[in-house]
C-alpha cells in the first residue's frame, strides 16, 4: 500500500491505484475526458494533468500515472491550473460553439468542466475543422464536429461490447470516429456509447431535441425489458417519460442499459389502453367501468376464476390478484405463460445463484439454451469479462454471435449425458465455474444441468427473459401442470394481468379479462378490457433473476381511464363481493410482505439451499431455436415502439431506412 | 496533408478487387510475417501484410499499389480481425496508398529544411511535366504528393519516389531523374550531389570538427 500526498494530505491507496485514483480518494475533483473507472486507459485527453513529485518538472496525466510510494501529488498548484487551462483551450479550438443546439447541454462534461477549469475566453482566430455527421445506426445521432476524441466509444465497443465497430481513423486533425463504411452499430448495447460520449457528439437519436435535463423529473424505476432488473432512471415531463437512463448498480448492471430498456420508453404513448372495452356481437366497443364490473359479477365465476400474470407486472399486481382469487376460493394462479411446468417447489433450483457479479469470476461456464445476449444482454458482458480473466465457456442449444470465443456443442441437449472429456475437465479445473439454463432448455435439461452443477461443484444458475418471472414464483404463480392446469380447470372468468404472450385459443367459453396496458395481442383476445399501468406509472416490486427484490417508483400517471393495477382488482373484489382485507397501497404491500416476507427487503432474497440433484437426471430434446425471436420485440412496450420496430426492421431484417416523404 | 479517406466503396469497385487474394509469392511472404509473431498474435502482422497488399495490387495495376476497401476486408479476414482496426491502420500510415496512383508516386518533401533548400523548385519541376498534387498524371505514370519531413534533412531538398529516395536534388537534377523513370530506367538512388555518398558533410567539416578522432567533451565551451 504506497503512500503518497496529495495537496498535503497523507494517504494510502490500494496497490496498483493510479494517481488519479489517488486524487479521488483524498476528495480532489479531477477533471477528465478520457479516463472512464470500466474502461482502459487511454491518456489521450491530457485534461486531468497534476504536478508529481518526484518527475519531471511538467504536468503528468494522472490518469495513466501509477501512484508509487512517497509521491507528492499537487493539484492546486498555479502549473496545474495552467496546465488545464491550456488543454481547456486546445480542446475548445476545433469545439464549435453550438451549446444552444446541442442536445448534450446541461449535461455535457466539456461544459460543466469549461466553465470550471477554462480560461474566460479563446484566443484561437483561425478556421474551425469540420467533419462530416457518420450514420451509427437508428438510435445513435451523430455530430462529429464536436467530438473531442477521447476514444471511449472505440473502447466501450471493442471491450465491453465485444463487438468491433467503431474505430478512429486517420490521424492528426483527420482523425474521425467511425463504424466501418458507416455501418449502423449493431449489438444490444451500442447505445451505452451516448451516455459515454462526453461531449454531444454520439447523443439519442430518438430523444434528439425534446427536452432539455433541467426540464425533466427523473424517477428511480427498474427495467422490465427483460429479467435482469436493471437500475434505470426514467426522465419524465408532464405525462410523458422521455427517456430512460441506467442507474449505476455495480451488483446488477454495472452502469450499461440494453437498448430495448432505453429505447421501448417511446412505446409508452402509443397503442395504449386508455378507455375500458367490452366485446359486444364481437366486437370491442368502449364501456364503463361500472358496465364491466357488472359482466364480470353477471358471469358469476365463484371458485372457478383464474389469474394469468404476464411477463411485466410488479409483484403487488400479481399479490392482489392472487389475494382476489383467495378470496374467491381459487387458486388457479399461473405466470409462466407459454405452458412451462417446471418444479418450483424449491425457488433456489430455477434462480440464478452465482449472481451476475459471482459470474464475472467463474473458470468455466456452460450454457444450456440460452441466447444470452438477447435473453439478458447485460450478463452477456459478464460472462464477456469472465472469459478476458481466462474462462472457458460453451454452449449447447443453435448458433448465436458470442462476444468471446465459446465453443458450441451442438443443438442436440442429449450431449449433456455424454459431455467430451475437455468439457468435464475445464469445470474439474476451474476453481469456480457456472452452469447457466436457458428456459428454453428448463423443459429438457433441467435435472441434468443440475445434476452437472452439483457433481463439478458449481453454481447452478437459471436465466429468466421475463421481469415478473422471480416475483411470480415467490407468489406462488405457479401451478403443477403449468398452463395445463389452467386450462383443465376450465375457469368461468380469466383474469390476464397483461399476459400478451399466453394462447387464449383454449379459453374460448370463458369470459377474458385483459387487464394491462397494451393493446396487443391479449387484448385483441380479450372480451372485457380494464385499462391499467405500465410500469413507469405505478410503484412497485420487481424481483430479477438472481432473486434481487427491487423497487420501482412511479414516474408519471397513467393515460386516459386507465388506473393503476391493484386498484382495478381491489374494485373487482367489490364488484364480486368479496374481502382481499386492503384499501390502500401500503395495506397492500404489508399483506405481501406478510406473506412472503423477503418482498419486504431490497436484496437477494434468500431461497436456502439448492434440492439434491438426481444423479440419473437424462436431459433429452432438440433446441432448434431460441425463444426470442426478435430481440427488440420481445414485450407489449417494445412492439408499441417506433423506435424498436425501427431498430428490428433496419438491424435484424436488414429493412432499409424508412424516410418520411416530404 | 492529403485527403486520407479511402476510396468509394462503389459497385465497381467491388467487381474490381471484390476476388483479390494473395498470389503465391506473396502469401509465402505474408505467412512469413505472421510467423514471426506468437500464436494467438497473428494481428500484430497488419503493417507487413497491408503492404504487401498494396505492393500485389501495384504489379496487378502497374503502378505503386494502393489499397481499395475490398483488399483491406481481405487483410482484416486473412488475420481474422475487425476491418475497422484494419482500416485505422491503413489510413493512419502513410505510406498506404488509400487511392488509386500512378506507376511512380513522387513524394516531395515541403518541410522547412526542404523548403529552405529549394523544394518549391522540385514542386516547379513537377507542374511543369503535368502533375498535380494529390492526383494521377494523365499518362498514368506520376502521383504527385506534398508530405512531411522525411528525415533527410542533411542532404535536403528531397523527393522519395516509390521505394527509393533521391535528396540533393535542384530542378534539373529531378528533371534527370524523372527522365530516367519514364524512359523505364532505374536512376542511382540517394544523394544527387556528384562527390557525395551518403549524408557526410558536402564540403569540409564545419563543425563538430574535434570529434573527428576522438570523442570530445564541449560542454566546458558553450557560453
Amino acid at each position: 500500500m504506497p503512500k503518497v500526498t496529495v495537496d498535503g494530505q497523507e494517504l494510502e491507496v490500494p496497490e496498483g491505484a493510479t494517481v488519479l485514483q489517488a486524487c479521488e480518494l483524498a476528495g480532489k475533483e479531477i477533471p477528465r475526458f478520457c479516463y472512464h473507472e470500466r474502461l482502459s486507459i487511454a491518456g489521450n485527453c491530457r485534461m486531468c494533468l497534476v504536478e508529481v513529485k518526484p518527475g519531471p518538472p511538467k504536468p503528468q496525466a494522472s490518469c495513466a500515472l501509477p501512484a508509487t510510494e512517497g509521491q507528492e501529488i499537487r493539484t492546486d498548484s498555479e502549473m496545474v491550473k495552467t496546465a488545464r487551462e491550456g488543454v481547456m483551450e486546445f480542446l475548445l479550438i476545433n469545439h464549435p460553439l453550438d451549446c444552444p443546439i446541442c442536445d448534450q447541454g446541461g449535461e455535457c462534461d466539456l461544459q460543466d468542466q469549461s466553465v470550471a477549469y477554462g480560461r474566460g475566453a479563446t484566443r484561437y482566430e483561425e478556421n474551425k475543422r469540420a467533419v462530416t455527421e457518420k450514420y451509427m445506426g437508428p438510435l445513435i445521432k451523430t455530430v462529429m464536429t464536436r467530438c473531442i476524441h477521447c476514444t471511449r466509444c472505440v473502447r466501450f465497443s471493442e471491450e465491453i461490447a465485444g463487438v468491433d465497430e467503431i474505430g478512429a481513423v486517420g490521424r492528426g486533425e483527420d482523425m474521425e470516429i467511425t463504424t466501418y463504411l458507416e455501418q449502423a452499430a449493431e449489438h444490444e448495447l451500442s447505445a451505452n456509447v451516448i451516455d459515454l460520449c462526453p461531449v454531444g457528439a454520439l447523443t439519442s437519436r430518438p430523444y434528439a431535441f425534446e427536452a432539455r435535463p433541467w426540464e425533466l423529473k427523473k424517477t428511480l424505476s427498474i427495467d422490465v425489458s427483460d429479467a435482469v432488473g436493471a437500475n434505470i432512471r426514467l426522465d419524465s415531463r408532464g405525462r410523458e417519460v422521455m427517456r430512460a437512463l441506467p442507474r449505476v448498480n455495480d451488483a446488477v448492471n454495472e452502469e450499461w442499459l440494453s437498448d430495448k430498456g432505453r429505447y421501448m420508453v417511446d412505446g409508452l404513448s402509443k397503442r395504449r389502453l386508455d378507455k375500458v372495452f367490452m366485446r359486444k356481437r364481437g366486437k370491442l366497443q368502449p364501456a364503463t367501468w361500472d358496465e364491466a364490473f357488472k359482466a364480470i359479477a353477471k358471469a358469476k365465476p365463484g371458485k372457478s376464476i383464474a389469474a394469468v400474470a404476464g411477463d411485466m407486472v410488479d409483484c403487488e399486481t400479481m399479490f392482489a390478484a392472487k389475494s382476489l382469487l383467495k378470496a374467491c376460493g381459487s387458486k388457479l394462479i399461473e405466470g409462466r405463460q407459454t405452458g412451462m411446468d417446471y418444479d418450483v417447489s424449491n425457488l433456489a433450483a430455477v434462480n440464478f445463484n452465482s449472481t451476475f457479479e459471482g459470474l464475472e469470476h467463474a473458470g468455466a461456464i456452460l450454457i444450456v439454451g440460452s441466447h444470452i445476449r438477447w435473453e439478458a444482454p447485460l450478463v452477456n458482458v459478464r460472462i464477456r469479462k469472465a472469459v478476458k480473466r481466462g474462462a472457458k465457456v460453451y454452449v449447447v442449444g443453435p448458433y448465436w454471435d458470442t462476444t468471446y470465443p465459446a465453443e458450441f456443442l451442438g443443438e442436440d441437449l442429449g450431449v449433456l449425458n455424454k459431455l467430451p472429456k475437455d468439457v468435464a475437465e475445464a469445470f474439474k479445473d476451474a476453481e469456480r465455474s457456472a452452469v447457466i439454463v436457458g428456459g428454453g432448455a428448463l423443459k429438457g435439461a433441467h435435472g441434468k444441468a443440475m445434476a452437472l452443477a452439483s457433481d463439478w461443484g458449481a453454481d447452478f444458475n437459471v436465466l429468466h427473459f421475463s421481469a415478473a418471472r422471480m416475483g411470480g414464483l415467490m407468489l406462488g404463480f405457479a401451478q403443477k401442470g403449468g398452463m395445463a392446469d389452467i386450462v383443465k380447470a376450465k375457469p368461468k372468468v380469466l383474469i390476464s394481468l397483461g399476459a400478451d404472450e399466453m394462447d387464449y385459443e383454449p379459453f374460448a367459453d370463458t369470459l377474458k379479462v385483459y387487464i394491462g396496458h397494451h393493446g396487443d395481442k391479449g387484448a385483441h383476445s380479450a372480451d372485457i378490457i380494464l385499462p391499467a399501468a405500465s410500469y413507469a406509472e405505478k410503484d412497485g416490486t420487481y424481483v430479477n433473476t438472481e432473486g434481487r427484490v427491487q423497487f420501482a417508483e412511479k414516474a408519471v400517471f397513467a393515460p386516459g381511464d386507465a388506473r393503476e393495477d391493484w386498484t382495478i382488482l381491489r374494485a373487482l373484489a367489490d364488484a364480486l363481493k368479496v374481502e382481499v382485507g386492503f384499501d390502500n397501497f401500503a395495506q397492500l404491500q404489508s399483506a405481501m410482505i406478510a406473506e412472503v416476507p423477503a418482498l419486504g427487503e431490497e436484496g437477494l432474497a434468500d431461497y436456502g439451499s439448492l434440492p439434491k440433484a438426481d444423479a440419473k437426471a437424462k436431459a433429452e430434446g432438440t433446441m432448434s431455436a431460441y425463444p426470442i425471436k426478435d430481440f427488440y420485440l420481445t414485450n407489449p412496450i417494445a412492439r408499441a415502439s417506433e423506435v424498436m420496430q425501427r431498430c428490428s426492421s433496419e438491424l435484424l431484417h436488414g429493412g432499409q431506412l424508412a424516410e418520411a416523404a416530404e | 496533408m492529403a485527403d486520407r479517406s479511402p476510396a468509394p466503396d462503389t459497385p465497381e469497385l467491388r467487381e474490381r478487387w471484390g476476388a483479390f487474394e494473395f498470389n503465391e509469392s506473396y502469401r509465402a511472404r505474408a505467412d512469413k510475417a505472421i510467423a514471426r509473431y506468437p500464436e494467438g498474435r497473428q494481428r500484430s502482422a497488419v503493417m507487413p501484410l497491408l503492404d504487401l497488399a498494396q505492393r500485389q495490387v501495384g504489379e496487378e495495376t502497374n503502378t505503386q499499389g494502393w489499397l481499395p476497401l475490398p483488399v483491406i476486408e481481405y487483410v482484416a479476414d486473412y488475420l481474422d480481425m475487425p476491418v475497422i482496426r484494419v482500416l485505422e491502420v491503413a489510413s493512419f500510415y502513410f505510406m498506404y496508398n488509400m487511392k488509386p496512383v500512378g506507376k511512380y508516386h513522387v513524394q516531395v518533401c515541403g518541410t522547412t529544411p526542404c523548403m529552405l533548400r529549394g523544394s518549391d523548385g522540385l514542386f516547379e519541376t513537377c507542374k511543369k511535366r503535368g502533375m498535380k498534387k494529390g492526383h494521377v498524371s494523365e499518362d498514368g505514370l506520376w502521383t504527385l504528393t506534398e508530405v512531411e519531413c522525411m528525415g533527410n534533412c542533411a542532404t535536403a531538398p528531397m523527393v522519395q519516389i516509390n521505394d527509393d529516395n533521391y535528396e540533393d536534388l535542384t530542378p534539373e537534377r529531378l528533371d534527370t531523374i524523372l527522365d530516367a523513370l519514364a524512359k523505364g530506367e532505374q536512376p542511382k538512388a540517394g544523394t544527387q550531389e556528384p562527390g557525395r555518398h551518403t549524408s557526410e558533410p558536402a564540403n569540409a567539416l564545419s563543425s563538430l570538427e574535434a570529434m573527428v578522432d576522438e570523442n570530445h567533451d564541449y560542454r566546458s565551451e558553450w557560453s
